[in-house]
């Protein structure tokens, strides 16, 4: 075990902790951008930067293991200093458009930049400026915002394996990009979205959620996804009382199949929900033609017609198929129904379509 | 699944994918295979007649002729057991059967399964020795095993696999079928099936019968239903009057779909219940709107059995309801009154008669989902099945000879087709082509052809192409690509402007699981001039 003082605080931890956790069990959370726990290490950002008493630099806490006898401070005078002079840096070339970000309320950089009152950047001036326009209908590219922490990178490799983005050029031009510098739809991509998941800032959002709600403002309802049999968990973002989007947690214990990771169907397939195309209103077939009627007339109409052929011809001249799309509750009330109420066997699903 | 998913990612060593497109159809479980195999070096076995995505960093991969697989996993068998690669103390405690199994199995060394599948014998060799040697071998298959004439003994073999290397039981291991549907295994479990009440409990037998007349309150049939397929058929017949379909797209999900048409035509009732007006809807005498996932409360059960909660995030749009009140009006007007007050009132009765559910209550999964079985509110649930032992005891060895599939290709039509899914769509495409950006993006149907048999036809890539079988034709785009040989052409089932249950055949069944044989028609590609 490693013993080390954080703030004042001393605490012991397992050989090899980083310090960034360290000083999370100490009680000191600490500013991270490019940090992600599902992601191998980068230490690009230096957002985590400590002052380890005795050193002479600051020491970023999340590629630095614990050291005995370390004596930490994690917001000392020359760390705030290192801090805001490090988020001017970052926002040099980041486009500040917050009121009309996707990302307002849930950016870090935003709340970085508030809690060390940076609000603007000494360095902004000429830079390099990218072209939004990717011409597919999922994940909206503003690399105008980015600012290299390259988590996308990593998740897109390290979760999702399709390595369709890395890094290109350096410097003040280096950005995300595809092989060849091409777009999304030509590379590996396989638009599931683990990359709009991770960015911690504005520059990757989804095309599908755009303009329908800022995800500070959005409810979130833990639910399971609606299309194969993976059952990934999910959140869908409600605001106004209208679906607006789909985000994950990543959290084991909410996220137990998936840890937050979704496919393209999971993440930007949800408006299917408020399609113009939804049926409202029970349907009678009148002279051949579907006309609007009230629950009660359907109900009743269609409870006569299914006595009716049953009374006529048995029981079993009926069948109901059941879904493999709706609930377990339903399920079993749709075969309670054919076998207690219409008294017949006939009920199936298209688990074998 | 008798194993979990993340198992995949963590513990198996070696994985045999057959039959499953797991990016596109799964992609979360591909990611979680990618992953094991690129960073914990697991082996990974890839059969499928088309060369999927997973292929291309599989250890082996063998692209068999469709129709195949019994041949092609008896040749994998008869190298392990030739080879002493066998499991023999697993054999000797845990199985019966294997006597008359290893008997059939000796028909096919592989240079005769290399005959049958067009897969080179040391493949096969190399395919049985990677997966037998293994510490930890899991078996993944999906609808490419089983949508054949042949797909009940397909599946047998499989578990023959699993039994002859003691592959069962264990993390990392497993016969493992991944599920297309969010809620088939729940739909399964829940006695959505002609012949079985919830958890599987058989309706010919006298005692569930008694204990569901007792839970119910009234006599029931003992008789087993029909299943999807029949009741089509006995529609055509004019047997079957009256059906009900819940959330269901038998006109675009089915065999042969002008053939439904004229079974859906042939009834005097038809309801449907949907979300959106399908191609079944727009024939039904009457339509009631139900709600989608995201307007009620319930449960879903996963691919690896783990029941998990659906959470009502808004309200029914318009005038529509939850699918269960529903039902329930629908029920108690016709003279069987039923009356829940929440989703959760009827999940409690379903805990009382389904004896895997018992211990699984609302409270428990509200955070994270428990895997059935489930039998008692202290216990864990069950991520791993017949660690002990099998379910009948003993788990039994099959001795299954190959089949050919029914329909094979001729001078007429000399393609075999094989029908499936792509990643931006889901199953009828109900909800997806109606989701702006998956339809935007993949906004028509394909078809894949072989460079070399297109060039034969003289058919240009993205050209417009007739796709015949003997029960239609549709016209599609041409998709030139190697990931089919040049016997092969692969469509999917999404688009109803070019429907691929027009071509399929709906007299091909599985005589047990009476599942169509949607991988094997035989087909003729044309130019259109």
């Amino acid at each position: 075990m490693i013993n080390l003082k954080i703030n004042g605080k001393e605490i012991q931890v397992p050989k090899g902790t980083m310090l960034l956790e360290a000083c999370r069990q100490a009680g000191a959370e600490l500013p991270t951008l490019c940090y992600d726990e599902d992601l191998r290490l980068a230490g690009s950002c230096r957002m985590c930067l400590v002052e380890a008493k005795g050193r002479p630099t600051l020491v970023a806490a999340c590629v630095m293991p614990a050291e005995n006898n370390m004596d930490i401070l994690t917001e000392s005078e020359d760390v705030v200093e290192a801090r805001k002079v490090i988020l001017e840096l970052l926002t040099a070339r980041h486009k500040f458009d917050c009121h009309v970000c996707e990302k307002d309320g849930n950016c870090k950089l935003q709340d970085y930049c508030y809690k060390y009152g940076v609000k603007e950047s000494s360095f902004a001036g000429e830079g390099p400026h990218f072209y939004k326009e990717d011409p597919n209908p999922f994940i909206e590219r503003d690399y105008d915002k980015c600012i290299m922490c390259t988590r996308c990178v990593r998740a897109c490799e390290e979760i999702t394996g399709a390595d369709a983005i890395n890094l290109e050029d350096r410097g003040h031009h280096a950005k995300i990009s595809t092989a060849f510098n091409g777009i999304l739809a030509d590379s590996t991509c396989v638009f599931c979205g683990q990359c709009v998941m991770v960015c911690p800032v504005g520059a990757l959002t989804s095309k599908v959620s755009a303009g329908k709600g800022k995800a500070a403002q959005n409810e979130k309802v833990l639910t399971t996804c609606t299309y194969c049999g993976t059952g990934c968990t999910l959140e869908l973002n409600v605001n106004e009382g209208k679906v607006v989007g789909v985000t994950s947690n990543r959290d084991r214990k909410y996220s137990p199949v998936n840890k937050g990771a979704l496919c393209v169907k999971g993440r930007f397939g949800w408006d299917f929900i408020h399609s113009p195309e939804r049926l409202t209103t029970p349907l009678i077939r009148e002279n051949g033609e579907l006309r609007p009627a009230s629950w009660e007339e359907a109900l009743s109409y269609a409870a006569d017609k299914l006595k009716g052929v049953k009374e006529k011809y048995g029981p079993d001249a009926l069948a109901m198929f059941t879904s493999a799309r709706v609930t377990n509750e339903e399920n079993y009330l749709a075969q309670k129904f054919m076998r207690a109420a219409i008294g017949t066997n006939n009920v199936d699903h298209c688990a074998r379509l | 699944m008798t194993n979990s998913i993340n198992e995949l990612e963590n513990d198996a060593k070696c994985i045999f994918l057959i039959g499953t497109n797991t990016t596109e159809n799964h992609p979360v479980i591909g990611y979680k295979i990618r992953k094991n195999v690129r960073k914990n070096g697991a082996k990974l076995i890839v059969a499928d007649p088309r060369k999927i995505e997973l292929a291309e960093i599989a250890d082996i991969y063998m692209r068999f002729k469709p129709g195949t697989d019994v041949a092609l996993v008896n040749g994998m068998m008869n190298v392990i057991i030739n080879e002493g690669l066998l499991a023999e103390e697993f054999i000797k405690n845990r199985t019966e059967g294997y006597e008359q199994f290893a008997e059939t199995v000796q028909k096919y060394p592989p240079e005769v399964a290399a005959e049958i599948t067009g897969v080179p014998a040391e493949d096969i060799i190399k395919a049985a020795r990677l997966y037998a040697e293994s510490e930890a071998a899991a078996i993944c298959y999906a609808m490419g095993v089983t949508q054949h004439s042949t797909g009940t003994d397909n599946v047998k073999t499989m578990c023959n696999l699993a039994l002859l290397t003691g592959n069962l039981g264990r993390p990392g291991t497993g016969v493992n079928p991944l599920r297309g549907q969010n809620n088939v295994q729940g739909a399964c479990d829940m006695g959505g099936l002609p012949n079985v009440y919830p958890a599987y409990q058989q309706v010919s037998n006298e005692a569930n019968k008694e204990k569901f007349e007792k839970a119910w309150g009234v006599p029931l049939s003992g008789k087993n239903g029909w299943t999807l397929t029949e009741a089509i058929g006995h529609a055509h017949h004019g047997e079957l009057k009256a059906l009900y379909v819940l959330g269901e797209n038998p006109m675009m999900s089915d065999p042969d779909i002008n053939h439904v048409e004229e079974a859906l035509k042939n009834l005097e009732f038809l309801l449907v219940q949907d979300i959106f007006l399908t191609e079944t809807a727009q024939l039904a005498d009457v339509v009631l709107p139900g709600a989608t996932f995201a307007e009620k409360e319930g449960t879903f059960s996963n691919t690896e059995r783990r029941v998990q909660r659906v959470r009502k995030a808004i309200d029914p749009i318009g005038d529509a309801r939850p699918d269960w009140q529903i039902i329930c009006e629908l029920s108690t007007r016709c003279g069987y009154p039923m009356e829940y007050d929440s989703a959760e009132a009827i999940f409690e009765e379903i805990r009382t008669v389904t004896p895997s559910y018992a211990g699984i209550t609302y409270e428990k999964i509200d955070a994270t989902g428990i895997p059935w079985p489930c039998p008692t509110v202290e216990h864990p649930g069950t991520p791993i099945l017949h660690s002990a032992q099998f379910s009948r005891g003993l788990g039994l060895f099959h001795a299954i000879d190959f089949k050919e599939p029914v329909e094979l290709p001729d001078e007429e039509y000399p393609l075999i087709l094989t029908t499936g899914r792509n990643l931006f769509h889901y199953h009828t495409g109900t909800m997806t082509r109606r989701a702006s950006a998956l339809d935007e993006h993949r906004p028509y149907n394909e078809v894949e052809v072989n460079p070399v048999t297109a060039a034969k036809l003289g058919i240009a890539n993205g050209e417009l192409v007739r796709l015949s079988t003997r029960r239609g034709s549709i016209e599609l785009k041409a998709h030139i690509s190697e990931i089919v040989n040049e016997k092969v052409v692969f469509i999917t089932f999404h688009y109803k402007e070019a429907a691929a249950n027009v071509l399929t055949n709906a007299d091909s069944l599985d005589p047990t699981a009476k599942i169509p044989e949607y991988k094997v028609s035989a087909a003729k590609l044309e130019k259109i001039v």
